[in-house]
């Protein structure tokens, strides 16, 4: 018989804090290829045990296994390698944009240290015209479209290479020809206007996707639901990309109510959701290829949860050991995600430690030839050089009378 | 030439836009099947379908939110958030995104979006049909805040608001939606086929957005009104034989600061008339726009007729709303300073 007791708040705490070992117990976990790869039209009511599960190709040999590799299919190993360039990329970028940061070249950086699968990989599955609606943690989709970085990097550094001549607070770019929607900052906003945009494909008889973006942090926002939501009503071409990377900042995912998986919120909206490695590039670009084949071919819309861990800490102005071990991001169970998709092609004779290493000197010869040519039009040291004019231009299509004014007065 | 309510004018002008450009897509909370509580979106899903016109849960952020993807993506939202009390889950999509996606992505992505809301009080509403939250969006750089006195402003200005290509916020004051209202809520209610503005002519036409209009010109006080003021500035001028010039701002943001100031330099005096609370509401902008302007022009103190800072009441309507005897005493106040 239950006993009388007395309400008492619950608030929810992590695993492990600093100076407690690692554990990672209470996320459910599948073994690679466990998990059944359903038909593309699958109704969203058939895809509830897909929340639980966890849907993964790479074993621990590094071998490709199961439903989902067949449903992938042979990959060229230059996709692959391609791939694999593209996480290293994204991976010496962040690491060189910290590092000005300390030098005090820029003033605020996201790195996605340990996530570069999810971006990477659901990047080569896109169409030209289909629309990412990143955070500030995706620039694996810049890095994967081929963007011209110094752009990127004169963001960061305030100087006239920024496309968005110092309106936005770096990382957060804007570049509509590479599928890259202009990033708020503002969490879960753009989720449902992602929804909204794929509605309009939809209305106007494209079949171009959106691909909306968000963290598990931010999935406790309302927009968050609204997105669900208009994606479950209308039905639009949208893949909904929640990246439960296990933080957000100092508050680990049990207080967004990550105690249940999150891909479980779909199912209260009637719409399908899957639950993926996001630190296994295989299971990144098969998950990426069978959601955005559903959009683009009007089964309706889908949320996909990436699990993975932020190794990173969550911005420059963040110091994770405060609030969680230092040896929690080297004890995740899933692994890295560069060396993992190494170990495949190596596996599969395709790559070696040789070219690896030498993979790497060429990356970092590029990023580091691009950050010297970015540094030579000035960084945040000296002010940078972003025109001041734009401060009042594009604020409307025209310029109003009382911006004029102003204008005129600051003698700008 | 026709006559037509706000109403008629308000979906005349949908659609007219909806006929001419096949991005405009038209949706809101109850707005499809059933053309919208008000009826301003009467017929509008049946001559031009469901995907154009549709109804939608009860979510402003999603409304909202979803209006500027489509935006984005090239389409002209124009989308009814059912009363102006209610858009306040909207407001970070409109104040935070859409009012910014022009600056922040240096014209790479813009936001062509309407977004229109029945506004004030005066139908026994209370404290959550009756609000008046223009400043709420007039203090949002990126933003244009339009609202219509009368049916012919009304199909004008929301024609230019769907044609602008920044996101306009279209206030739409409920009183007076079937006919003008000066304030005088015991007299009969005169219907706008009897008024001159009921004339609204068919098909396209445009009222410029960023203008005000003079609708009774006079030589001693300037009065700034809009919505439903207008009419009870006109009858309050009417009333005390005060030649008043009364100004129609109709564009809140931006405004017309030429109208404003030459007036004001002409008459020497001003009185700021809005239904919204006190304190810090667009008259107090429109009292600085004025001093700053027309300081050594101005022969007496600016006086603000406006909505008590109190919520909205609802049994005390008439004791709350700011009608004609207030004006009138502000106009003569003025006149003895």
């Amino acid at each position: 018989m239950t006993q009388p007791g007395r309400p008492r708040l619950r608030v929810p705490e992590p695993p492990a804090r600093p100076g407690q070992s690692p554990r990672f117990d209470h996320i459910p976990m599948s073994p690679a290829g466990a998990v059944g790869c359903p038909p593309i039209d699958v109704d969203p009511a058939d895809t509830k045990p897909f929340a639980y599960q966890l849907i993964r190709i790479l074993d621990d040999a590094g071998k490709a296994v199961g439903p989902w590799a067949d449903y992938l299919g042979n990959v060229d190993a230059d996709v692959l390698r391609r791939g694999l360039r593209d996480m290293m990329k994204t991976r010496f970028l962040d690491k060189r944009m910290l590092l000005a940061h300390r030098q005090g070249k820029t003033t605020n950086y996201a790195a996605s240290t340990g996530e570069e699968a999810i971006t990477c990989g659901f990047q080569r599955m896109l169409s030209p015209g289909d629309m990412n609606f990143p955070t500030y943690r995706q620039q694996g989709l810049l890095v994967a479209s081929g963007y011209p970085l110094e752009k990127f990097m004169g963001l960061q550094f305030g100087n006239d290479l920024d496309p968005v001549e110092g309106k936005n607070l770096p990382p957060m770019i804007s570049a509509r020809d590479y599928g890259y929607f202009t990033i708020s900052g503002n969490l879960a906003t753009q989720y449902v206007q992602s929804v909204g945009w794929a509605m309009a494909s939809a209305i106007s008889g494209d079949d171009k996707v959106a691909a909306g973006w968000i963290g598990d942090g931010a999935a406790a926002e309302g927009d968050f639901h609204s997105a669900l939501l208009y994606a479950s009503v209308y039905r639009p071409p949208a893949v909904l990309n929640l990246i439960n990377n296990q933080w957000a900042i100092s508050s680990f995912v049990g207080i967004a109510g990550g105690h249940v998986p999150l891909a479980c919120r779909a199912h209260g909206y009637g719409l399908a959701s899957i639950r993926v490695d996001g630190n296994d590039f295989l299971a990144v670009m098969a998950a990426a290829k069978w959601a955005i084949a559903r959009a683009r071919q009007g089964h309706g819309a889908i949320l996909i949860e990436w699990v993975t861990y932020r190794a990173a800490a969550h911005s420059t102005s963040d110091d994770p050991t405060v609030y969680r071990p230092k040896e929690e991001a080297a004890a995740w169970p899933l692994g890295d995600p560069i060396e993992r998709l190494k170990q495949h092609l190596v596996a599969i004779g395709e790559w070696s430690d040789e070219r690896h290493a030498q993979a790497q000197g060429e990356v970092e010869e590029e990023i580091l030839g691009l950050q010297k040519l970015a540094e030579s039009h000035g960084t945040m040291i000296g002010g940078g050089s972003a025109p001041l004019s734009a401060i009042f231009e594009k604020v409307y299509k025209d310029m109003p009378e009382h911006i004029r004014r102003q204008r005129q007065k600051a003698g700008i | 030439m026709a006559r037509m309510t706000m109403i008629e004018a308000i979906r005349d002008a949908m659609d007219v836009k909806m006929t001419q450009d096949k991005r405009v897509v038209v949706f809101g909370e109850d707005v499809g099947y059933f053309g919208g509580v008000f009826r301003c979106t009467q017929g509008l899903q049946a001559k031009h379908g469901k995907e154009r016109c549709f109804d939608a849960p009860i979510n402003e952020g999603g409304i909202v939110g979803a209006a500027i993807g489509m935006a984005t993506y090239g389409l002209r939202p124009c989308v009814e958030i059912q009363f102006a009390d209610y858009v306040f889950p909207a407001y970070d999509q409109i104040t935070q995104e859409a009012a910014r996606m022009r600056f922040r992505s240096n014209g790479d992505f813009t936001c062509p979006l309407v977004i229109r809301m029945p506004t004030g009080g005066g139908i026994f509403g209370g404290q959550c049909h009756s609000q008046s939250p223009e400043a709420c969006f007039t203090h949002v750089a990126g933003l244009k805040v339009v609202i219509p006195s009368n049916p012919y402003d009304a199909k004008g200005l929301l024609i230019s608001a769907i044609e602008d290509d920044d996101p306009v916020i279209f206030l739409e004051p409920k009183r007076l939606y079937n006919g003008p209202f000066d304030g005088h809520h015991e007299r009969k209610i005169v219907p706008w086929s009897q008024h001159e503005f009921g004339e609204v002519p068919e098909g396209h036409y445009n009222v410029p957005l960023g203008k005000a209009v003079v609708r009774r010109p006079g030589a001693d006080v300037t009065v700034l009104a809009y919505g439903t003021m207008v009419h009870v500035a006109l009858a309050a001028a009417q009333e005390t034989g005060i030649d008043a010039e009364v100004i129609d701002i109709r564009t809140l943001l931006p405004l017309d600061l030429e109208t404003i100031e030459a007036s004001v330099a002409k008459t020497g005096r001003c009185v700021i008339v809005h239904e919204a609370t006190q304190t810090s509401g667009f008259g107090a902008e429109l009292m600085a726009v004025v001093q700053e302007a027309c300081f050594y022009h101005l022969e007496a103190p600016m006086i603000r007729v406006a909505g008590y800072d109190a919520p909205y009441p609802y049994a005390q309507e008439w004791a709350y709303f700011p009608g004609p005897d207030r004006v009138g005493r502000a106009l003569r106040e003025v006149m003895e300073g």
